[in-house]
């Protein structure tokens, strides 16, 4: 039970910490008024580190943060995070926690994905249908700086993801 | 193994499904109602805010030392000229006292108020921007206990900055004129012609620019460099208030109304502190 709640504190955590981040900081640091999407990284990661459940959940809170904070309404943000994070999920069979491939394949997908839905409901919707002007001005600059942040984000959150575990199997063993 | 994970809890399938269900139900709600957060707003603000003020004073503390070094050097040459512009501009004050003086006292004469009361105003600092590159709303740090509510007007320097479009205790949230969702009834300055202007995500990202379209007018009547604010027909935007300057304009295809492009006249990108005008534009209800 401690366990747990140690796991969610952590994950709760880190989540504060890139949400605060993506709003003061790398709004700062932006490169062309693009700015890099740090809740991706941690929803894709947690996504395919921890399985689809996790994911979810990791995914639906960092999504009503941004709605309370940024959102048009309620729920918009926390339903598209909610999604990349189950399907992130599927990928857990296949990560090994040395291949930097597949995160990297899985967060570029999960960052395009999310600026297209974002793009079709906010914006195709409200009848702004330039998507190749939007692909190339938002998107792809978006995804190159979030490939960027990610190489260093990922690290950080595997050597947390890892810290955790040797901990709850340290004390699983224990009972045993 | 199945059956353990079935005993304590649902499978994450119909998780799935149910968190989907509640965000949809969830947005149906705040959109029907146009509620928006509620206590989630209070808790959150609480929670957050605090931080987010504190990692910007430490960022900005870092960039005015920055600044404080370069500029320096700027300041002392800047001094000279500057001193030489008082004595000039004292010369031109007393001139301008006496006309004032007596311009008041004609203005006595007819029993004429000034034009354009002065609003009451309240400084705000903006602590947080929109975490995508969609849209263009941010936070500031002053919220409903400071009397901040929503649709007031938020201005910087001379020009319209956007709208209040959500309070917390502790926070507010601006739409910025430049966002992609924002609309704001115009008007020429020099003759009164009204149009709508757009923020527009694509040519401010290309050339800093925000749309206008409805703009009926006389031929020839409006030229670029002309002054766009705030019309009297809005039922949100106080009248007045700068929103820019026509940088291009041409006639629909309609050959009724013009079209074209607005500069902003405030610098978006470097927004550091915004003032919101606490006076609400009253609209008579029936």
């Amino acid at each position: 039970m401690r366990l747990r709640l140690r796991r969610k504190l952590v994950v709760f955590a880190i989540i504060v910490v890139c949400f605060l981040l993506q709003s003061t900081l790398f709004q700062t640091l932006s490169f062309a008024s693009i700015s890099p999407n740090l809740l991706i990284v941690v929803v894709s990661s947690f996504g395919f580190m921890r399985g689809r459940k996790e994911g979810m959940w990791i995914g639906f809170f960092s999504g009503l943060l941004l709605d309370i904070f940024f959102g048009r309404v309620l729920g918009f943000y926390a339903l598209i995070y909610t999604c990349i994070g189950y399907v992130n999920g599927f990928f857990r069979k296949l990560f090994f926690p040395d291949d930097i491939k597949l995160p990297l394949i899985l967060i570029a997908m999960s960052d395009l994905s999310y600026n297209i839905l974002v793009y079709l409901f906010l914006f195709f919707l409200r009848g702004k249908f330039r998507l190749g002007y939007y692909l190339l001005h938002i998107m792809l600059p978006e995804l190159v700086y979030t490939i960027l942040i990610t190489i260093v984000l990922y690290f950080i959150i595997l050597k947390i993801n890892q810290k955790l575990e040797t901990i709850e199997r340290r004390s699983a063993s224990k009972f045993v | 193994m199945k059956r353990k994970s079935t005993k304590h809890s649902i499978p994450t399938k119909y998780s799935l499904l149910i968190l989907t269900g509640f965000c949809i139900l969830l947005m149906f709600v705040s959109f029907t109602l146009n509620l928006s957060g509620g206590p989630l707003n209070t808790i959150a603000g609480y929670v957050f805010v605090p931080m987010q003020k504190g990692i910007n004073t430490i960022g900005s503390w870092f960039v005015s030392r920055a600044d404080d070094l370069k500029s320096m050097r700027d300041v002392m040459q800047d001094n000279k000229e500057l001193q030489e512009e008082v004595d000039r501009l004292t010369q031109q004050l007393n001139t301008i006292k006496l006309e004032q003086y007596e311009l008041d006292n004609l203005r006595e004469l007819m029993e004429l108020d000034q034009k354009y009361p002065s609003y009451k105003k309240v400084a705000a600092r903006v602590i947080g921007n929109d975490g995508g590159n969609w849209f263009n709303t941010f936070l500031i740090d002053k919220g409903s206990k400071d009397g901040i509510e929503k649709d007031m007007n938020v201005i910087a320097g001379s020009g319209l900055v956007g709208i209040v479009i959500d309070t917390g205790p502790n926070y507010a949230k601006v739409r910025a004129v430049i966002d992609d969702a924002s609309n704001v009834s115009g008007m020429a300055l020099s003759t009164a012609d009204r149009c709508i202007v757009h923020g527009n995500l694509a040519t401010m990202n290309e050339k800093q620019v925000i749309e206008f379209t409805d703009l009926k007018c006389d031929e020839k009547a409006i030229e670029t460099g002309e002054q766009i604010v705030t019309s009297h027909i809005s039922d949100k935007y106080l009248e007045g208030i700068l929103i820019g300057y026509v940088s291009t304009i041409e006639r629909d295809s309609n050959n009724l109304t013009y079209s074209g492009t607005i500069t902003p006249a405030v610098d978006f990108q470097h927004l550091q502190e915004v003032l919101v005008i606490l006076d609400k534009k009253t609209v008579q209800k029936d």
